[in-house]
């Protein structure tokens, strides 16, 4: 098992709230952990720090090997192999489409126009936004807007993804189809960490489901076990929560 | 952010938009009768008024003299070019010129402090001195240095005050719109890799400056206004300066008011179009936030 990404003893404050108290992970390639846990518990926040969006405070993370919070480390270098995709989908909202996916590949891998832009047509096609690629983001439906920035991330081919809640601002009608995405993703062998609300999607596609509770993984494991037979007491308090709110 | 195509009225016009403000656009055809009506009345009693005052005929002389008007507004009109000219030209400078200035100014970090003050200390300086003071000094203080190799023309150095005056407006509009930019814009751009200077150049300066279109129209239309002061040190006469010229012949006020009407000839309509821009950002802006 190659190691893809190795996080140890992070913590993380803003101000006087420590929202990451310690996080251990480990992920390697090819496999898909989902992060789940209430809101606050640090998920997001984990992620950010991972594309270093956010400096930690303490702790140390490698990618590859490469221990990208070292200091002097090149952080666009870094950011280029690990991918984000955000809960708001962050689009930008003055480009077209195809331009939101070819630009990065353009300024930053130096790939000329041309390149950049058959290659961002290729990745829209491949998940069937083929006829959206000239329109401006606010003409596109949520699920569309989510799934374009799904191809944004991976036109920069990243070795890592990192989705974050990426189907909480969609209307529940259109999230099966950026789910269909991250499968297929998964399935092609994508490393990812995915922080998410969807149990089911999370049995479904995860090797291994890990519980955050106030900023401390509490409890990671398959998710056969997690789902059906959480150690944790906090763990199993929180899918009763999940399971009487209907959502699994 | 599912934005369906604005199916709303169209764009109000000027009247339209009268009658919405004071309340009567629910009122209809009564309304706009009812409107009609005692604006006629209120006019009517001012003309009567004004016109049956003993000063009445004084005044209109001095004025609002026709045959004075008739003979200077050709030549008025005629040198208005120079203010229109001296507008673009310190438009140009101004729009580079104080972006520059704003972008030094949103500058992050410790190494860059002495370039953010620099700014700062600028705009706050060249917001705090009128600018006909700014005109005065460079117009009649540069050319009287006769430094070899330095511009002698007083018109040359009064649009340069023009412009320092101008920047530091212009300059603080966009920086309100840099800052407008939601941090999750630039979150975005430097996930994918990107500096910060390409997030600056791609992402964020872009959708400030859409953003910031309207209020940049209205410091326009006021460097219209403040071509004007040119007049103080400048040879070369433009428009106020030869309405000066005619008032000085005729010793009679009219060239002046024939003026201050060719500016509005210009203004109003620059007045207009900001309005309609700012009503259109608005309506864009609504139809972002009900998804």
């Amino acid at each position: 098992m190659t190691e893809a990404l190795r996080v140890e003893d992070v913590h993380k404050r803003f101000g006087d709230l420590e929202v990451l108290r310690g996080i251990d992970l480990t992920v390697a390639e090819h496999e898909v952990v989902c992060l789940i846990g209430a809101s606050g518990s640090g998920k997001s926040t984990l992620l950010r720090c991972l594309n270093l969006l956010e400096p930690v405070d303490a702790g140390r993370i490698w990618i590859h090997g490469q221990e990208v919070t070292a200091p002097q480390v090149d952080q666009n270098a870094i950011r280029r192999q690990v991918g984000i995709v955000f809960q708001s989908f962050n689009l930008f909202p003055h480009m077209t489409v195809l331009r939101n996916v070819s630009l990065a590949p353009q300024r930053v891998l130096k790939q000329p126009a041309g390149t950049a832009e058959a290659n961002a047509r290729e990745l829209l096609g491949r998940f069937g936004l083929d006829d959206k690629a000239d329109e401006y983001p606010d003409r596109l439906s949520g699920g569309q807007q989510q799934r374009v920035a799904i191809a944004r991330a991976l036109a920069m081919e990243p070795d890592v993804m990192l989705l974050d809640e990426v189907t909480s601002a969609l209307d529940p009608v259109l999230v099966a189809e950026v789910l269909d995405v991250i499968r297929e993703l998964a399935e092609q062998g994508m490393t990812m960490v995915i922080a998410t609300h969807e149990m089911g999607f999370a049995r479904d596609v995860a090797h291994r489901v890990a519980f955050l509770n106030e900023g401390e993984i509490v409890e990671e494991g398959p998710p056969g076990r997690i789902f059906t037979d959480p150690e944790q007491e906090e763990t199993r308090r929180f899918l009763d929560r999940i399971i009487a709110a209907g959502r699994m | 952010m599912q934005a369906e195509p604005s199916g709303g009225p169209p764009i109000g016009s000027t009247r339209s938009r009268v009658f919405h403000a004071s309340g009567m656009k629910q009122e209809g055809a009564r309304g706009v009768a009812i409107a009609m009506v005692s604006t006629l009345l209120i006019v009517v009693l001012v003309v009567v008024f004004v016109t049956r005052s003993a000063y009445w005929p004084d005044f209109k002389e001095a004025f609002f003299n026709r045959q004075i008007f008739l003979d200077s507004l050709p030549g008025i009109l005629a040198k208005f070019r120079r203010n229109v000219v001296y507008f673009c030209i310190a438009e140009v400078f101004v729009l580079i010129f104080a972006l520059m200035l704003a972008i030094m100014r949103s500058l992050r970090g410790p190494v860059f402090f002495p370039i953010r003050a620099m700014a700062i200390v600028y705009t706050d300086v060249f917001r705090g001195i009128p600018t006909i003071l700014v005109i005065y000094l460079l117009g009649f203080g540069m050319p009287a240095l006769a430094i070899p190799g330095i511009p002698r023309s007083a018109t040359f150095w009064a649009i340069v005050g023009l412009i320092l005056s101008y920047s530091a407006y212009v300059a603080e509009v966009y920086r309100a719109g840099i800052e407008s930019v939601h941090p999750s814009q630039v979150s975005a751009a430097r996930s994918l890799g990107l500096t910060r200077g390409q997030s600056m150049r791609h992402v964020v300066v872009p959708q400030a400056v859409r953003r910031v279109v309207p209020p940049l129209m209205n410091d326009f239309v006021a460097l219209q206004k403040d071509t004007a002061l040119v007049a103080i040190v400048a040879a070369l006469p433009e428009a106020f300066r030869q309405g000066q010229i005619d008032k000085a012949a005729t010793f009679n006020f009219t060239p002046i008011v024939a003026v201050a009407l060719v500016f509005l000839l210009i203004t109003i309509p620059m007045t207009r179009f900001t309005d309609y821009l700012v009503e259109r950002e608005r309506r864009k802006r609504q139809a972002g936030s009900t998804v």
